[in-house]
This record gives structure tokens, sequence and C-alpha cells, in this order.
């Protein structure tokens, strides 16, 4: 906060207090526009159809970092678990795409049949149809509510926000902290993804739920659109939950989970109850985590369990760290540029490198160059990408001899400071 | 005098060391009182466990006109009913200013979804800027408090305890550090708090407690050896072996 407070009194409307946030909205504005008119869908065409649900993608894991940026940089909580309730948002909207565009093709085919088919012969179509694969021909009971669009969407909301709720209280209730939170939020995802692995989970199992790019009933609107709807609602929701984000840092509650990041205890003795907003930090942040989930796998067309291996929960902290944690445009800028350098890599377009004696081929090498990078950020630019803006508006170090901001493990680093 | 915090035979053993042995501690609604004691005598155990920190293994805590018991609250409820601390080293949120400091000190509703609709209003301005004034920051309001010296955070400290308005105040160790003129800057402001509350200093510095001019209370050994005016305990036989003896 560097708003001089008393002297001059704070502007009424919250954009106007917050020129940062004006920056970014306009910023991805224009983004948005300008992928919009070179799309193939509704422009010149000179971005193909995959690239722009590449960018669309991006734009939800810049959605899914700014819940991690929350929950990590400003209350110190290293939840190395949030791409759990990404996986499960992707999983819920998964259901009912899946059910409904099954539905469509069952009726369609069973039109032809001289009875009119009964419900239970249409569930029963649409279950071997989908179940086929792992063997069934049951509708699991958690898909009870797939036929239905809005009950769905309230599930990316209500499951994630469930699990995180449960998992939080009994988590900070026990005061646990630090690097044990971290091993439990990983336990937490890899016992859900290792679930998911079973055919018997109801969710299809390693095969996950797929041909999920083809909305039910718009068979006939290319791929070329849908991939620009996409694309729109996931620079909205960014947009929207950058708003989010930042109202909930400029206020007190922002200045108290700063204050739970660098010593918890003192927040403590000032009355505050640190579980408390430590829930309600983990439950608002796995939302958001779902409904990135649920706006991201539409676009990439499937999900299946190996998306929430615990891994997938690590790079989310390394997009962040890169970034540079603690500030919004941070998360943004780390998870944007790592992911697309990262599928810049690993889709084969860079070149090799040939050192004569061995050849450097950049789909193996990649994560390899991404842990160095990320230990080389940690030690020698532990503000990130975000910290080349401290340089250009002379932002300065608060001298603190060496010292963290605060005795807690989740504190901020003397070398991330700037005023 | 009515009794606000009312501690008797409370004890605690860490690991087999008796920290507090049977101590009982009385302190009034509007008393300021000076807990000296030679290193390892219990003190920081005994705000501990008076906030909440720490929970004995025996003995009662009585507080308030209601007479709660202290121990089945959480070291947040029991800020809440408004017993503030001190700690020895200066704990202000180093990354934040001083104005937002004291604002989230302020006493006002401490639940997360107040804390999210809470708008900044003209009276709570006021405050935070009496606040300040009176703690000597008024012109470093919109500084980070990672910047100020050492004693000005120690003042910080004492401001956001005192925007807490609580019933009693637990300070430890509060002149560590200072400059002669920072002590007595300090002294005057326990003295003017002890005046509408009740303050209870931890202390190691003869000199400084002289100067507070109360009663004393002299811990050893977890429990309490001698009470009185400083003249008086520094008289006891038993003081002087503590402090001077063995």
């Amino acid at each position: 906060m560097t708003d001089i407070p008393l002297s001059n009194k704070r502007p009424r409307f919250f954009l106007a207090a917050n020129p940062s946030v004006l920056v970014f909205l306009a910023l991805l504005g224009l983004f948005t526009l300008g992928v919009t008119l070179l799309s193939e869908g509704a422009g010149t065409g000179a971005l193909s159809t995959s690239f722009v649900k590449t960018l669309g993608k991006t734009l939800c894991l810049c959605l899914v970092a700014i819940a991690m940026d929350l929950v990590w940089g400003y209350c110190g909580i290293l939840s190395l678990g949030h791409f759990a309730f990404f996986g499960i948002g992707g999983y819920a909207i998964g259901m009912w795409l899946m059910y409904a565009r099954t539905e469509l093709i069952v009726m369609e085919s069973l039109t032809s049949a001289t009875l009119p088919p009964t419900s239970q012969e249409v569930s029963d179509a649409i279950a071997s149809q989908i179940f086929g694969v792992v063997g069934a021909s049951e509708l699991p009971s958690i898909w009870v509510f797939a036929h239905s669009l809005p009950l769905q969407l309230l599930a990316v909301i209500i499951v994630p926000g469930l699990l995180a709720l449960v998992f939080g209280w009994l988590a900070f209730r026990s005061r646990v902290t630090g690097v044990y939170l971290s091993i439990l939020t990983q336990a937490m995802t890899l016992a859900l993804s290792l679930y998911l692995f079973q055919n018997d989970s109801g969710l299809r199992g390693n095969n996950g739920l797929s041909g999920l790019q083809n909305l039910p009933g718009l068979d006939d609107m290319p791929q070329s659109i849908i991939s620009v709807w996409f694309f729109w609602a996931s620079a909205l929701a960014l947009a929207l939950g950058y708003l989010l984000a930042n109202w909930v840092i400029s206020g007190k509650f922002g200045n108290v989970i700063r204050g739970i990041r660098d010593d918890e205890a003192r927040v403590r003795f000032l009355g505050y109850s640190v579980e408390g907003y430590k829930l309600f930090i983990f439950t608002l942040t796995a939302v958001i985590a779902g409904i990135a989930g649920a706006l991201y796998y539409p676009q990439a067309g499937i999900i299946n369990p190996a998306e929430i291996a615990p891994i997938a929960s690590i790079y989310l902290a390394v997009w962040v760290a890169i970034g540079g944690r603690g500030r919004l445009y941070g998360a943004v800028i780390g998870a944007a540029f790592v992911s697309l350098v990262s599928s810049w890599f690993t889709g084969g377009q860079a070149p090799d490198v040939n050192l004569g004696f061995y050849t450097i081929k950049w789909v193996d090498w990649w994560t390899v160059l991404l842990g160095l990078s990320f230990v080389l950020v940690t030690l020698f630019a532990p503000k990130g990408i975000g910290g080349l803006f401290d340089l250009l508006f002379h932002r300065h170090l608060i001298d603190r001899h060496g010292a963290d901001l605060g005795p807690d493990q989740g504190s901020k680093r003397e070398e991330e400071t700037g005023q | 005098m009515t009794t606000l915090l009312e501690v008797s035979g409370v004890s605690k053993t860490f690991d087999g060391f008796k920290a507090i042995n049977n101590l009982s501690f009385q302190i009034g609604e509007r008393e300021l009182r000076a807990v000296i004691g030679p290193n390892g005598a219990g003190k920081t155990t005994f705000m501990d466990i008076v906030t909440g920190k720490t929970r004995p293994d025996e003995g009662r805590i009585v507080y308030g006109d209601k007479g709660a018991s202290l121990l089945k609250m959480s070291e947040s409820r029991i800020a809440q009913a408004g017993i503030g601390r001190k700690f020895q080293r200066p704990t202000v949120f180093e990354d934040q200013t001083v104005f937002d400091n004291l604002m989230m000190a302020l006493k006002n509703k401490r639940g997360p979804i107040a804390a999210l609709l809470y708008r900044l209003d003209q009276r709570d301005r006021e405050k935070v800027a009496a606040l300040a004034e009176s703690i000597g920051l008024r012109a470093s309001l919109p500084r980070p408090a990672g910047e100020l010296s050492h004693g000005q955070k120690q003042w910080l400290e004492i401001g956001m305890l005192l925007a807490q308005e609580p019933k009693l105040l637990l300070v430890d160790e509060p002149a560590a550090g200072m400059t002669p003129a920072e002590r007595e800057h300090t002294t005057d402001l326990l003295k003017e708090a002890a005046k509408t509350r009740a303050v209870v200093v931890v202390e190691h510095d003869m000199e400084f407690v002289r100067r507070l001019d109360c009663k004393v209370t002299v811990l050893h050994e977890g429990s309490v050896l001698a009470e009185g005016s400083l003249d008086h305990v520094t008289k006891n036989q038993d003081v002087i072996d503590v402090y001077l003896g063995r």
C-alpha cells in the first residue's frame, strides 16, 4: 500500500484508487481484441484455431495463478494442491458436456425405432456409450446431475469449495503450517488423482472425459468460432478474477492476510482468528481455481486424472515464483510466460542444439531448464519477472540487514520487498 | 479497587523444568505494575499463559467482571476480550505502512467478512491520526514499518496495543535497546495508558522500573518472591539474595 492516508483522501471509486488494475484490464482488452481480429473464426485467420485455443487456455492458467498468488503470495500458505480444484472444475463441466452430447447422439439413433424410447432406455444407452470404455453400462450415481447444465455449473463452484473448506478446516484447525501443510496438500491432490485413475471411480478412470471441445447441439458451429467464444469467456473470467483478487487484497482483509503471511502469531494477538482467514482465502481460491478449470478443459478437449498429478500444482507454484509472488500481475505474467514458453519447447518447435557429442532435445530437457531457472530465480531474483517493474518505477528495498519480513516460513524475504 | 485479572495456583512444566510454579497474581482495573526477576524466573512464560499461547498444567485464570476463565479461550478470543500484548522483540508488520499497522490494530469487528467489507471512515482515520500523534509517528504514517528505527518500532507496537483499546496491557521489556530519551517517552506512554487500564510491564532494567514508580512484583523460579514498592522489595533479603547472591 503506497497511498498516503489522511492527507489525501482515497479516491471514491475502486478503479480510480487502483490505476494498475485499469492498466491490466486495458491490456487484456487490447489483447482480446487483437486475438479476435487475427483469429480464423472472426478475423483475418493469421492465428490458427489451435493457437487461439492455446491462448485461451493460457488465460485460464493465469486465472488459477492469481488464485495461487492470493493463497501463497499474500497469505503465505504454500498450497501445492490447487490444481486438484482446477481439475475438479474441469471434470464438473466435462460431465455435462459429455452427457448432453451423448444424449443427442443417442436420441438421434433411437428416433428410427418404431416405439418411442423410454427414459430408462435412453439412460442405459447413454451409459453404455460413455462407460463402455471402462466396461460398465450403468450411470454412476455422481452423474445424477449431469443432464443439467445449471447444476453442473453449480458443481464447478461447490465441489472445489466444499473440498477446500473441509480440508482447510481440518488442516488449519490443527495449526498445520509451512512445509507440513504443503505436503498435506500434495497428498490431497495425489489421493484424488489416484482415486480418479480407478475405473470404478465413475469418471472413466485413466481415459478421463473426452470430446469436450464439442458443444452439445452446436455440431454445425466450426471450432474456429467456438474457440473465439471460449477465448472471450476466459478473458472475461480473468478480468473478473483480477478485479476480485485486487478488491480482496486492497482493503483491511488484505492487510490481515499479509500479516498472517509474515507473522501469524502477531495477528492472533491482535484478536484476529487466523484460522478463519486462512480458511476463507483457501476456499475462495479453490473456487476460483475450479472456475478456471471449467473454462480450460473445454478448450483442451480432454481431461484425465494425470492432469491433477502432484507435479501440476508444483508447476503452479513455479509460475507464481518466476512471475513474482505477492503481486497479482506477477502471477499473470509468470503463468503466461512459462506456460507459453513451455508449450513452445515441448511442442517440438524449439530447434535442437547439437553439441557435437550430444544433441539437446528440448522436449526432454525443457523440465531441466525450467527447474534450473526456478532455482536461479529463487536465489538471485526473488522478485521474479515482476521485479522488472520495480526497476521501472524506482521502488527500493526495505533494508532489513538480511532478515525476512517476519518469522513465518511463508513470509516475504528482504529481497522481495519494494515500496 | 476491583480485580481485573486473577491468576491462582498456576503451574507449567517444560520437559521437567518448572517454568511456573504455583504462581498467584492479581491486578486491578487501573493499575500499573512492574514484574521483575532474574533470567528464567518465568516472566515471559507468565505472559504466554495469560495470552493463551501456552496452556498451564494446572491452576485458574479469571478475568473481567464476569469472571471468565481464560483457559478455554483461543489467543484471538483472549485478545478480543481485551488483553493486549507487546513482545520483547518489536513485532510490527514490516511490509505494511505505519498507517496500515495501526489500522489493523484499531478496535473493530475482527471477522473475515467484516474485514472484507470494512470501509475506512473519517472517525477511524482521526483515531489513527491521534494515536500516531501520541507515539510520535504522525509524520511517518505513509512509511513502511520496516523502515522505522528500533525505538520507533517499539512505539508503533505500543500504539497498536493502544489501538486495540485493551483493558489489560502486557508489555515485555519495552525499553530494550532504546536511547535514554526514547526510554523517557516510553515511560510517559505507559504511565498515561495505566490511567485508563491495567498495565503489566516486564522489565530487567531497575532504573526504568524506578521511573515507572509503581507497585513491583518480583518473580523467582516461577513464583512470586516479593511484592510492594520498589524500595520495599529491594530491601527484602530474599530479593537481594536472588539478584546478588549465589
